[in-house]
């Protein structure tokens, strides 16, 4: 067995996180603007949940991206490129200053996250339905060569539509792999009307749960406990885990939340401003 | 071909511990060896294919050879977004094995035929596409997929397929064809489970005064050009043979070369599947008599084509 050392099981630092989630949605509105590109409100839901990740939880070295023990963190949800791009930067595997040639012509930085382009990127992601499946076989793959590390993989609400996530978890707690871990960023819309109106999640945990999964719902801006309960895989239940992040899109811009519309517009620049005042940034 | 399919991929995982086999809920006892010797390296992933191919590629991502395998439709047009994304754009090293090719499972009707899927597959960016003729040319193909890094498709027929090779073939190379009889007259490329229809129209043209060169085209993708180059410089007549829909399969990718080569050639014939759901009952000797693919037919239709 070959084993990851794990530093973190100290306890999260919540005001030093919150400080550094809001500095990655200042980026990710930034990005949004300069690039005119869609999909802010989705990045911006989920970024308390990279934040607890990849400044928490995850085992990584961003000066190794392919070390064989690293813990893995698979945006299935690939829509939120940008805050994923912003994310890697911000820890170290590629310049922040390459966050400028977001949607640029000829750059790495695509709408949505290339394969085999950018170090930290686990996976090429924007068709929903596949970070699970393939983050199921990176697990068997580690169980089968003694490795010991996690999978996490993030998923939209509205990805829970495709029939493939739940082929997976269906296989997932067949094979018990505990050491895989779901976070679902349940901010109640998808991409042109409301989640449980398009096609019944309700009740998401519960079917998680029926599924076979140890599933739990939390608060997917309380990057503390966010921290906390990703930090806990495995957990010990002998099952993958499952967690129901409840969010707001667009959290953290009051004229963003909870507004569809911002699934596709991208901010003004005096929006931009308003957005970084609310988020405390000068 | 399936029965040397298990045996070769249990040799294969012997010899390297990075060969992991994924089926789709079908080979009931057919891999009974693989799983007794590599009972860590065996999953039943179930009647669930998306999720098999996601899984196949997220192990060859991390450093493992999977091999993923079950009837033809369901492991290739079912999850062919899966292909593509996962096991293509990633160029992840997962050798995806299908049973039934064409129409081996006649019986079973349309939606266990496959008639299409060489056609969806080749167009993929990084996929690799090989209809094994015979066993032997299974085994081969096999061997060479695990001996490389990328992703391949293998298209088997199903069981008890002539063997029309004498022994293993110790030189097998993806995109090297095969000669399997000569000729000066005519040359017959035959890929995949036509080959001993081809081998038949051939010793019927013999009948006839006619000789014909039998090559059993196994890869699909990437050509073999050597091979084209010489049989359409060489002969008066090339047809291709496949039990494959005339649309996108191995003719048609001849006849996109033959294009963008400017190839100079005198007659050239396409042997193939219809544009049509194929709904009778009946098994494959019954659906290839309909359609005009059995060697006496191949070879009646390049009699008339000469004359």
């Amino acid at each position: 067995m070959n084993v990851a050392v794990r530093s973190a099981t100290a306890t999260p630092d919540a005001a030093a996180l919150k400080a550094q989630a809001a500095k990655l949605r200042g980026k990710i509105i930034e990005m949004s603007h300069k690039a005119q590109a869609a999909h802010l409100a989705s990045s911006l839901s989920c970024a308390d949940v990279l934040t607890a990740a990849y400044w928490h939880v995850l085992n990584i070295d961003p000066k190794k991206p392919k070390d064989p023990l690293r813990d893995r963190f698979i945006l299935s949800k690939g829509h939120a490129a940008a805050a994923l791009y912003a994310t890697l930067a911000m820890k170290g595997y590629f310049p922040v200053e390459e966050l400028d040639t977001y949607c640029q012509d000829g750059g790495r930085l695509a709408e949505h996250p290339p394969a085999n382009l950018l170090p930290g990127v686990e996976a090429a992601t924007g068709s929903l339905g596949h970070g699970l499946p393939l983050g199921c076989g990176i697990a068997l793959s580690g169980r089968i060569k003694g490795e010991n590390f996690r999978v996490y993989a993030l998923l939209s609400d509205g990805e829970n539509n495709e029939g493939s996530v739940w082929e997976a978890a269906m296989f997932a707690a067949a094979q018990k792999l505990e050491n895989v871990c779901v976070i679902v960023d349940y901010n109640k819309w998808q991409a042109t009307a409301r989640s449980n109106e398009t096609l019944m999640l309700a009740p998401l945990r519960d079917k998680w749960a029926a599924f076979g999964w140890d599933a739990r719902e939390i608060d997917g801006h309380d990057v503390g406990a966010l921290a906390e309960a990703m930090q806990r895989i495995p957990n010990g239940s002998g099952k993958p885990v499952a967690l129901i992040a409840h969010t707001v899109k667009g959290k953290g811009v009051s004229f963003m939340e909870d507004d569809n519309n911002w699934h596709y517009r991208a901010p003004t620049a005096d929006e931009v401003v308003k957005a970084h005042k609310e988020l405390g940034l000068s | 071909m399936r029965n040397a399919f298990a045996d070769e991929l249990t040799k294969l995982g012997n010899e390297d511990p990075r060969v992991v086999m994924l089926s789709g809920d079908i080979g009931n006892r057919l891999f009974d060896k693989f799983k007794d010797k590599h009972p860590s390296r065996f999953f039943n992933c179930g009647v669930a294919e998306a999720n098999m191919m996601g899984v196949a590629a997220g192990m060859a991502m991390n450093g493992l050879r999977p091999v993923a395998y079950t009837i033809t439709p369901f492991v290739t047009t079912r999850c062919l977004e899966q292909i593509r994304t996962d096991v293509c754009y990633h160029e992840a090293p997962v050798t995806i094995v299908a049973v039934g090719a064409g129409l081996a499972y006649s019986g079973l009707g349309p939606t266990h035929h496959a008639c299409e899927d060489i056609s969806f597959l080749r167009s993929i960016p990084n996929m690799v596409v090989i209809c094994p003729g015979d066993a032997f040319e299974v085994r081969g193909a096999l061997r060479a997929a695990m001996q490389q890094d990328r992703p391949v498709y293998i298209r088997m027929g199903k069981k008890g397929e002539p063997v029309m090779h004498k022994g293993p073939i110790a030189d097998f190379r993806i995109g090297k064809a095969i000669t399997m009889a000569e000729g000066s007259d005519v040359c017959l490329l035959s890929t995949g489970n036509m080959l001993p229809e081809a081998m038949e129209a051939a010793h019927r043209l013999k009948d006839k005064g006619i000789s014909a060169e039998v090559v059993s085209f196994h890869t699909v993708k990437p050509l073999d050009e050597e091979k084209l180059k010489q049989a359409f410089a060489r002969f008066k007549l090339v047809a291709t043979i496949e039990e494959h829909s005339l649309i996108g399969g191995f003719g048609a990718a001849v006849s996109e070369w033959l294009v963008d080569t400017e190839t100079q050639h005198k007659k050239f014939l396409r042997f193939g599947t219809p544009d049509a759901f194929f709904k009778k009952s009946g098994e494959q000797e019954y659906a290839r008599e309909v359609l005009g693919l059995t060697g006496h037919q191949i070879a009646d239709k390049i009699v008339h084509a000469l004359s």
